[in-house]
Parts: structure tokens; sequence; C-alpha cells
């Protein structure tokens, strides 16, 4: 018996890519949710299409899908078109959908062997199961099972026909950190197994772990395109210092903020946030919002840039941002900087540099902001 | 696995099948609902010997002559206590003695009273010595078939097979719709006509043991007869079931809530419920309308069902209703095939 990770057919005929797009566009009413989209992934390859809610990605992956018809431009799928090969093309690939529920009073084993008949071959009902480790719930209903074992279950749904090619639509949203690494193991032994892989998320830290290479995507447009460590690499340092300060007559700034979100930002204004820190930290974090507060300081930022080992420097309504390259050199040498100005600092933190820097160095947004 | 459990209409049509058995709420509408009704309506219309007919009369006298009659009950009262009777429903016709004859005081629109004044006439001109002209003996005769529970059962089975149709189709797509199943489903490589006729055929399967039943209760509690053909009867069932059906599927074809689909469903079927005759006989309607009711599928099945069982005609005889109900089936279900939402 097979595990059920790896496709029989992957890897046979693999010549050409496994999804390419030219010219895409899709327009709803007056929204252009996608504007002229040009990828191409190569088989075998797990590939992320990130971004805030809202760029285009969901509309894009249902035009892949074949469930949403472009406006314009071309979609080839594992060298097919829907147009053409729609019967073959439904059998060769999986699909997980953002947001299907299905049906409460089917068990997990009778909800996939629904879906098993569907497709001419394909792994057992029993190997599905195995793959989305839901053994314990195999005659539980659907109604009884938790966010992440119902999202397990949609996973199970689209592997049942052994596909080539996986398409998930967020597989993590809306799943708290330890189911969502449970998914992201999961992803890990497809991709190991050799499938191609299309997924979307608005989680940085989800495309960093899982993809070999990512989109970004805002507006309807792919505004960055690499490999996590590449795009990284375009900020110029591999870690980002965050700090804001106070004028130097008004002091303890950190208590005098109204609707300070966090207690811990108000106790130890210095944090660091570690590598690795799940998304909600950092989704949560006061920094990311524009908030009421005192007035804050602005430095000049040609003065940070003089910085040794400061790579970059940008200022958003008082928060100072710098890519930083050793960090560890670099942070007396800015906190020296600062005392010669004769500013206090209100807040300071340093994290490692993510895809969400990226997305913020390109659009001044953050990815969270709806 | 042997072939037809890999077949996926089978899986779809067990899935269907599941669903419903799973739903208790549904297993008491379609199989409990009816049999209480019917039992209902066999208790309050149940055949009773003829009725006494309670009447008044103003005087002792006249009170004896009404009282002869085995058909009324008479109480002697005054006219003021009498009309106030008859207004109350206590009595049905109050008998005046006047200085010259006898008036009576009653509801020319109520058959009972009618009855009453009939009853009432003939016992006073008896006492007062008339003799009938010509003899006439009474043969009284109880026919099955003739009885109001005859008549409604098959009006229930209609109705229950309009219901169970109607929402079984409409709710599960559009509960499927809102919950991005369909969605789910198409961008499977499931064929769509599978999707919808898996309805058709778990609606059928439903339908043996739901007509079986419903008709057995009848037979057994009621003796309701069964005079046409079974077979016919079955094959009236199910065009019953897939008229109903395509009309669900109708119904249910675009709409993306639950509510607007309720809506929607209660808007088609009100007036089958009014106008179909499944309490009483939809020739009762002005004769303006009487084209419209015909017209509407219930009429149609219940006409034939009753043509069927209590009249024993064949299906070459009820040409019109099943002409009617085959329409019902093609032409929404060619509708919904066009316009379906799958998404």
């Amino acid at each position: 018996m097979r595990d059920g990770l790896g496709s029989q057919a992957a890897g046979a005929q693999a010549t050409g890519p496994a999804l390419l797009l030219r010219g895409l566009r899709k327009a709803f009413g007056d929204v252009q949710a996608v504007d002229g989209l040009e990828l191409e992934v190569a088989r075998g390859e797990c590939f992320g299409l990130l971004g805030p809610n809202g760029a285009g990605k969901t509309t894009t992956i249902e035009i892949c899908e074949g469930l949403t018809p472009p406006d314009a431009g071309t979609v080839e799928l594992l060298g097919m078109t829907w147009a053409a090969g729609a019967g073959e093309l439904r059998q060769r690939i999986g699909i997980q959908l953002q947001e299907t529920q299905f049906p409460d009073k089917l068990t997990v084993e009778e909800t996939l062997r629904l879906f098993r008949s569907f497709f001419k071959r394909g792994i057992s009902v029993d190997e599905s199961i195995e793959t989305a480790q839901l053994e314990e719930k195999r005659r539980a209903r659907v109604a009884g099972l938790s966010g992440g074992q119902k999202q397990r279950l949609a996973m199970a749904c689209a592997l049942v026909g052994d596909p080539e090619l996986l398409f998930l639509d967020e597989p993590t949203t809306g799943l708290d950190p330890q189911a969502r690494r449970h998914l992201w193991d999961l992803v890990d032994r497809l991709k190991q197994a050799g499938r191609t892989i299309i997924l979307t998320t608005h989680y940085m830290e989800e495309a960093e772990r899982l993809c070999d290479r990512v989109a970004i995507m805002d507006h309807g447009r792919v505004i960055a395109l690499g490999t996590p460590q590449q795009l990284i690499a375009t900020l110029g340092g591999e870690d980002i210092v965050e700090f804001a300060v106070g004028g130097s007559n008004d002091s303890p700034v950190s208590e005098a903020r109204p609707g300070a979100p966090a207690p811990s930002s108000k106790d130890s204004p210095v944090s660091k946030a570690r590598p690795g820190t799940p998304a909600p930290s950092s989704k949560d974090s006061p920094v990311s919002k524009a908030r009421p507060g005192p007035p804050r300081a602005v430095v000049d930022a040609g003065l940070l840039r003089a910085i040794p080992g400061v790579q970059s420097a940008t200022v958003d309504e008082g928060l100072h941002r710098l890519s930083v390259t050793e960090l560890h050199v670099a942070v007396p040498r800015i906190f020296a900087a600062l005392r010669g100005q004769g500013l206090h600092l209100s807040e300071f933190r340093t994290h490692s540099a993510t895809l969400e820097d990226v997305f913020v160095k390109l659009t001044g947004r953050n990815l969270r902001d709806e | 696995m042997n072939k037809l459990e890999t077949s996926s209409l089978y899986q779809l049509t067990m899935v269907r099948f599941r669903l419903l058995l799973r739903e208790p709420e549904a297993i008491f509408w379609i199989f409990i609902f009816p049999i209480l009704l019917a039992v209902g309506l066999g208790i309050a219309f149940r055949n009773r010997p003829a009725d006494v007919l309670p009447v008044g009369a103003t005087t002792a006298q006249l009170t004896q002559a009404l009282a002869a009659d085995p058909g009324l009950k008479a109480t002697t009262m005054d006219e003021a206590a009498g009309t106030h009777a008859l207004a109350t429903g206590g009595i049905l016709l109050l008998a005046i003695q006047r200085p010259d004859g006898v008036a009576y005081k009653f509801d020319d629109t109520n058959p009972d009273a009618r009855t009453a004044r009939l009853l009432a006439d003939g016992a006073v001109q008896t006492a007062a010595g008339r003799r009938d002209a010509v003899i006439a003996a009474n043969e009284p005769v109880h026919e099955t078939g003739a009885r109001y529970i005859d008549f409604v059962v098959p009006g229930l089975l209609g109705m229950n097979l309009m219901g169970s149709a109607m929402w079984g189709l409409g709710f599960s797509i559009v509960e499927a719709r809102q919950k991005k199943l369909l969605k789910r489903m198409v961008a499977s490589p499931m064929p769509r006509w599978q999707y919808l006729a898996s309805f058709l055929l778990s609606r059928l399967l439903m339908l043996v043991i739901e007509v079986a039943v419903f008709l057995g209760f009848a037979r057994v509690a009621f003796g309701v007869p069964f005079r046409g053909s079974l077979w016919q009867l079955g094959l009236l069932c199910v065009l019953t079931s897939l008229a109903f059906s395509a009309l669900g599927l109708l119904v249910a074809s675009r709409a993306r809530t639950m509510e607007a689909a309720s809506g929607l469903m209660n808007l088609v079927m009100l007036p089958m419920w009014i106008l179909s005759g499944v309490f009483f006989s939809a020739t009762r309607f002005p004769a303006a309308i009487q084209p419209f009711v015909r017209a509407l599928p219930l009429t149609a099945a219940i006409d034939a069902m009753r043509g069927n069982m209590l009249q024993g005609m064949s299906l070459g005889q009820l040409i019109a209703p099943v002409g009617i109900l085959l329409a019902w089936f093609v032409v929404p279900f060619a509708v919904s095939l066009r316009i379906f939402r799958w998404r």
C-alpha cells in the first residue's frame, strides 16, 4: 500500500509548467480583482500566492480551478486549457476551497467515499483518511470535528483523486496555531512526495515555511516574485529594527498612551520578538496600528542611514523602521546615535526580516490592514 | 468494493438518503404527520348514526308533536328564550304557535336547519292528521367510498407528496449552495446531472416507503377503498412526486438563502393548499377561477388519485390530469436546468 502522499502520475510525463497564466484579468463590477497577471509554476513546486485580503488571490486561484471564467488572458494547467480539457483536468487536479462546509450529518468516511466516487483513479478512502490523520474520526460526523479536523477533511477530499496539481485556498485561515502547524506538516509531506501545490495565504510565515516560491499580490497584480529568501534579501538586511522616540520634554511616553492594546508593551517598551514567533503576536503588535497618542518625534532618516549596518530607513507615523545587518553591532550604535540627539526611546523592538517586511516595504501597508 | 459502491450516482443517492434519515424532523413531517392528520380527520368526520337535531317549540302540544319524529329532540321554551337559543346554536329551529297555524324560525342557509324544517313540518302535519298519499319505505345504505375519510385520504396523499418533494429538494439544494458545498461539488469531476438525478432517485426511494406506510394505514384503520389498479396508483404517485420535485428544483435553482427559499416555497404551495381540493372539493370555487384551479399540479394529482382510488378509473380515463402533471414535470425541470446557479 502506498502512503497516499505522492502522486502516481506526477513525474510521469512531467514536461512543461504545471501552471501557466498569461495576461489574466477579471473584474467584478468596477473592482478590478485581477489585473494582468502573469505566472508560471513548475512541476513539483510549492507555490504561494501571498497578499492581504482583497488582493485577488482567491479570484486568481478560482480562475485556475476553472470555477470563475476570466475576462481576458489564458490559463494552462498541465499543458491543457479549461475550454478543451475540462473533463480530464477535473480528474487530475485536487481542490480545497476557502469555506466549504461538508454536510454535518455525514461521517468522515462517508464524505470521502462520496468524493472518491467522482474520480476514475486515485487513492483508497483508507489511505486518504490515514494521510489526513483522521483515523480516530473515521466514523465521526462532520458536525463533531474541530476546525483543524474539518480542514484536514477538506484536504483529504482534495487528495482522493491522487491529483498531480493541488490547489489550497487559505488552508489555515481561522485555525489555532497548533492546528495550523499540524496542517503545515501535512502540506510538507505532500510537498516532499513531489506534488505540485499552489496555495494562497495571508500569513507570511506560512508562505515562508511551505513555499518554494512566492508571488506577493496586491490589487490584482504580482508586485514581487521569488523564493522567500530572495524576497527577504531585497530588504538589504536580515533584521528589522523598529522604534519610536518621544520628544525630549514628554518623558514617560509609554504610560501616557490611551488605548494601548497590550499591557506588555506598556511595561516593557523594549522587547525582542524572536524569529519564528507565530503570526498573531506580530498581528497584534501595537506597532502595526496607527493610533492616537502623544506626538512622536521624527529622527532624520539620513542620520539613521549613516549608522554602519543600517541598510534602509523609513518613517511611518513616527515609527522608524530600519533594515539592519549584524544586529548585535548595529543596535548599540543606534542607541548611541539617539542618545546623542537627546531623544528618549518610547518603543523599541527587533525581529528577523520576513515577507511581511517585504510587503510593507513594497506597499507601505501591513499585510493584515483591511 | 463492488462496482455499484464506487459509482458516483449510487454514492450521491445514498448520501441524500442518509442525510434525510438522519433528520428527525423530516421523518416526522414525512411519515408521522400525514398519519396523525388522517387519524384526526377520521375521528372528527367519522360516520355516526344520523344526528338527532335539537329544536324548540313555544307550546307543550307542539313539542309533543315534534317529539314524535325520532330525528328531532324537542324542548318547550318561550319565543324570547327560543330566539336566543337559535342565535347561540342551542337549537336549529324554533316552532312558534300562531293563531292561524305554525311558524318556523331557522337559518335557511344551514343544511341541518333545513333538514330540521322538513322533519318538523312533517311531524306537525302528521300530528294534525295528514295522511301520506304514497307509501314510502326507507332502505339505509352505508357505502365505503362515499365517506369523508375516503375523500380526504387521496387529498392528504397528494399534499404530502407535494410537501416532501418540494422541501426535500428545495431546502437541501439551497443549503448546499449556502454552505458552498455546491461549488465544491462542481470543482470535482462529478457529472452535474448526477447531482440533480440523485435527488430524484432518493425521492423515489422515499416515496415507496412514504406511500406504502400512509396508504397501508388508511386501508387498515379506515378501510379506505382501492378501486383502481394499484400499479397505476403507484405510477400516479411517482409522476406527482416528479412534478413537485421539478417545482422544488425550480424554486431552489437561484435562491441563495434559506429565507428566500422558504418564502418562495410557501408562495408556490399556499395557493394549492387552499385551492386544490385537499379537504373539500375544488369544484366549490367559482367557475371564473376554475381553469386556474384545474391547472395547478396538486389539483391534477388529487383528481387523478381520487379517480383511481374512489372511482376505479384507469390511466386512459385520467388523461387530462396526467397530462397536466407531465407538463409540470417537464417544463420546470427544463427551465431549472437552464437557470441553475451552481455556486
